[in-house]
């Protein structure tokens, strides 16, 4: 049986993409996969009796070595702010490409800590900061240090000690540009060395409150007990910062959305299910329910999703439980069929999640697509005519063409980048000034006045001759023959609306990084926990796959 | 340093900065990156180009003939890379171009460059005695040596190479020989066992 991919016209809309869970496609899953037999040491740990100073820890297989070096500072609490625009953080991170040197230390100490200020060189890699959950982490020193375990109902409510904000690779601040690494198999993923550095910066977590609480108290001290330390992970402010990364990134976000979607498409054609594999889909879904039952926010918009997904995947236990037979033929599309008919989008796409989870040989290979070659497809086919241009903008946006841009509500926002911070920032354009200084990511609106131009213009003329009058659209003139290969290159929404909820863009990007439990604390910037539940480095040898629906909390 | 990427995000927001359409400003980022990546120095022209590009009034050429006279000011390097890029094909036939007038003509290099891939031949850039070859935007071939690059170049051709080889017959037969010594002369066996061997192939 063939089954088609999926609509990019219902999938590619907004509302679906923030309904986006963690997969075994994800980021963090595929770099704790492809690091499981690195050798992982923690190779300088200088910290005073209160936790500051300097750790390093790396991965080395062969000849090869990545070293994160931590600089953990004292700060003031009334510095401590997880906002972008903060200069002061608890700690600061970067990973190194080999084995620093005395001198790279000493050059990095006066850099990294300064984050956006400070530069890197090309020896760096990715570059972060993070802050303590103050609270969490003064408890669970002052527990240790006490000889006793902390409490664990407070260490569920948060679920990690530090929380990041930022995390740069790729060139910012000096670090070293893709190209001189993109071609190292063991990278061969999207953000793979940013997930190296997030996984080492919680241990580095659990090794610090161990030490400061063996200082505070060297005879009764205990140390957080691995199990408790397994249950954390790494928490993570992200803002508007990484909405634009996918509308500038066309071709990479095809390629993460297909190859989702080819994951499904072939779960879907799969006739005969083997009964292990149907256990282990089944077992996953009942576990996960411990992931939404704890996941704490007190976002309204959250909880309103959260209760229905709850509702929806009870509802399909039940289902699976008593009134589906797994012995049937094509066993999945049948699944998929009753979820696209009787939940809600949030809960399709978490089981969409889940059902990769047996299928390691389908999503393996499919890990390697996901990074993408974007020079390649940059240059505009000036040769084509506007009668092939406007038939693929008709085909490729028929929900974005319907939208009418003379109302105020669909065009009442523009994206900005802030002169104080450099961050991309949204904006009313009714009541703020700026507008004339607004980003190219209103995708929609600019397609629809291409096509309308289209409309007016001959159609044998060709696109070189058609740009010379039409420069303005330029960029979607680029981006209509980028979707012409790439149908899930594009969010098929409006990104100015009055009605946008920007954290829809930031879930999608960091629900393929393999976040969990997405706290909204505005329409624009929001929480998220990485790696609670995965293996610590010591086990990464043999570790269970499926870890991620196994966590306590 | 700064990294390859902070070329390009920084040269296309002057760009936009300065008034170029967005679809514009992204692709002189990338060529800035080109040329900083082939060790010209892109940040530099680009910066002293818009420091005067209000003053000077560059003339903007959108539709590039075989032969293109400027008539007040010399030619905007940008506009006219872009319009070259787009309109590489309908160029090619022509064998060649020549402008006269064209501001900062380093500024071009990189659309050529990015032209000669398109095509896939090389292409030729000269101006007064300076040469510079276009390798299918592998690399750029120069007898420039200067550090300082010309405001403007006066006399530009621009030649679109053939695909040809830069040997002779004698020179490739010669060194084709020599690598037949690393071949093995079969025995009749292995010949009469090789794929095909036996069979007509009129079925």
């Amino acid at each position: 049986m063939n089954i088609e991919l999926r609509d990019p016209n219902i999938i590619m809309k907004l509302s679906r993409l923030g309904s986006f869970h963690q997969s075994k496609l994800s980021f963090l899953r595929s770099f704790l996969k492809e690091f499981k037999d690195w050798d992982y040491n923690r190779d300088l740990f200088d910290l005073d009796d209160n936790g500051f100073g300097v750790a390093v820890y790396s991965f080395k297989k062969k000849e090869r070595v990545y070293s994160l070096i931590c600089f953990a500072n004292k700060i003031n609490d009334d510095e401590r702010s997880d906002r972008v625009i903060a200069t002061k953080w608890d700690a600061a991170f970067t990973l190194h490409d080999g084995v620093p040197s005395k001198q790279d230390i000493e050059r990095l100490k006066n850099e990294v800590p300064k984050q956006e200020i400070g530069r890197l060189s090309y020896k760096e890699l990715t570059l972060s900061r993070a802050n303590k959950s103050v609270r969490v982490f003064n408890h669970v020193i002052e527990s240790l240090s006490n000889g006793t375990q902390p409490n664990l109902n407070l260490l569920d409510r948060v679920g990690y000690l530090y929380r990041t904000t930022a995390v740069y690779g790729s060139g910012k601040f000096g670090l070293a540009d893709r190209f001189r690494i993109k071609n190292r198999d063991e990278i061969n993923g999207p953000f793979r060395l940013e997930m190296m550095l997030v996984y080492l910066v919680r241990q580095f977590t659990f090794d610090q409150v161990n030490h400061v609480a063996k200082y505070r108290n060297p005879k009764k001290a205990v140390k957080l007990d691995p199990k408790i330390c397994k249950n954390l992970g790494i928490g993570n402010s992200t803002g508007l910062g990484m909405a634009p990364f996918i509308v500038n990134h066309p071709t990479l976000l095809n390629n993460w959305i297909l190859c989702r979607e080819t994951a499904l498409k072939k779960i879907r054609e799969i006739k005969k299910v083997e009964t292990q594999d149907s256990d282990l889909f089944k077992n996953c879904v009942r576990n996960s329910i411990k992931n939404i039952t704890s996941w704490n926010t007190e976002s309204d918009f959250q909880l309103r999703k959260i209760k229905s997904l709850l509702e929806d995947v009870r509802k399909f236990l039940d289902f699976i439980d008593n009134k589906f037979n797994f012995e049937i033929d094509y066993p999945f599309n049948e699944i998929y069929f009753w979820l696209e008919k009787e939940t809600c989008e949030e809960c399709i796409e978490y089981i969409v999640s889940i059902m990769m989870e047996p299928y390691g040989k389908i999503i393996e290979p499919l890990v390697k697509e996901m990074s993408s070659d974007e020079e390649k497809y940059f240059n505009i086919p000036t040769n084509r005519t506007v009668e092939e241009l406007r038939t693929i903008i008709k085909k490729k946006y028929p929900n974005v063409l319907t939208i009418n841009f003379d109302k105020k509500e669909n065009y009442k926002k523009f994206w900005f980048i802030s002169k104080n911070k450099e961050e991309p920032r949204l904006a009313d354009r009714f009541k703020e000034q700026g507008a004339d200084l607004e980003q190219p990511l209103a995708i929609a609106r600019d397609v629809k006045k291409l096509y309308d131009k289209l409309l007016e213009s001959k159609n044998s003329l060709t696109i070189d001759k058609f740009l010379i009058e039409n420069s303005d659209l330029r960029h979607v003139v680029r981006r209509a023959f980028i979707i012409e290969k790439f149908p899930y290159s594009e969010i098929q929404d409006n990104t100015i609306s009055e009605n946008i909820i920007p954290i829809d863009m930031l879930r999608l990007k960091l629900s393929f990084f393999g976040a969990l439990k997405f706290d909204p604390r505005s329409d624009k910037w929001l929480r998220i926990n990485m790696f609670q539940g995965a293996p610590l480095p010591n086990e990464l040898k043999d570790y269970d796959e499926q870890w991620v629906y196994k966590s306590h909390s | 340093m700064k990294s390859l990427s902070e070329i390009e995000t920084t040269s296309k927001r002057a760009s936009r900065a300065v008034g170029f359409s967005w679809g514009i400003a992204e692709e002189v980022g990338k060529c800035i990156r080109l040329l900083e990546l082939f060790g010209f120095p892109g940040i530099k022209n680009l910066n002293q180009y818009y420091q005067n590009k209000n003053k000077e009034n560059f003339e903007n050429l959108k539709l590039i003939n075989q032969n293109n006279k400027s008539n007040k000011s010399a030619f905007c390097p940008i506009i006219l890379g872009v319009s070259f890029l787009d309109q590489i094909k309908t160029l090619e036939p022509l064998k060649k171009c020549t402008f006269q007038g064209i501001a900062y003509p380093l500024l071009l290099l990189p659309f050529l460059s990015r032209s000669s891939e398109i095509i896939g031949k090389k292409i030729l850039f000269k101006f007064d005695e300076n040469e510079f070859l276009l390798n299918f935007n592998v690399n750029i071939y120069s007898n420039f040596l200067k550090k300082e690059f010309p405001l403007i170049a006066k006399n530009v051709e621009v030649i679109f190479l053939e695909n040809k080889d830069t040997f002779n017959d004698i020179e490739w037969k010669n060194l084709y020989k020599l690598s037949e010594d690393t071949f093995v002369e079969e025995s009749d066996s292995l010949k009469q066992g090789a794929a095909g061997a036996g069979l007509t192939d009129n079925d």
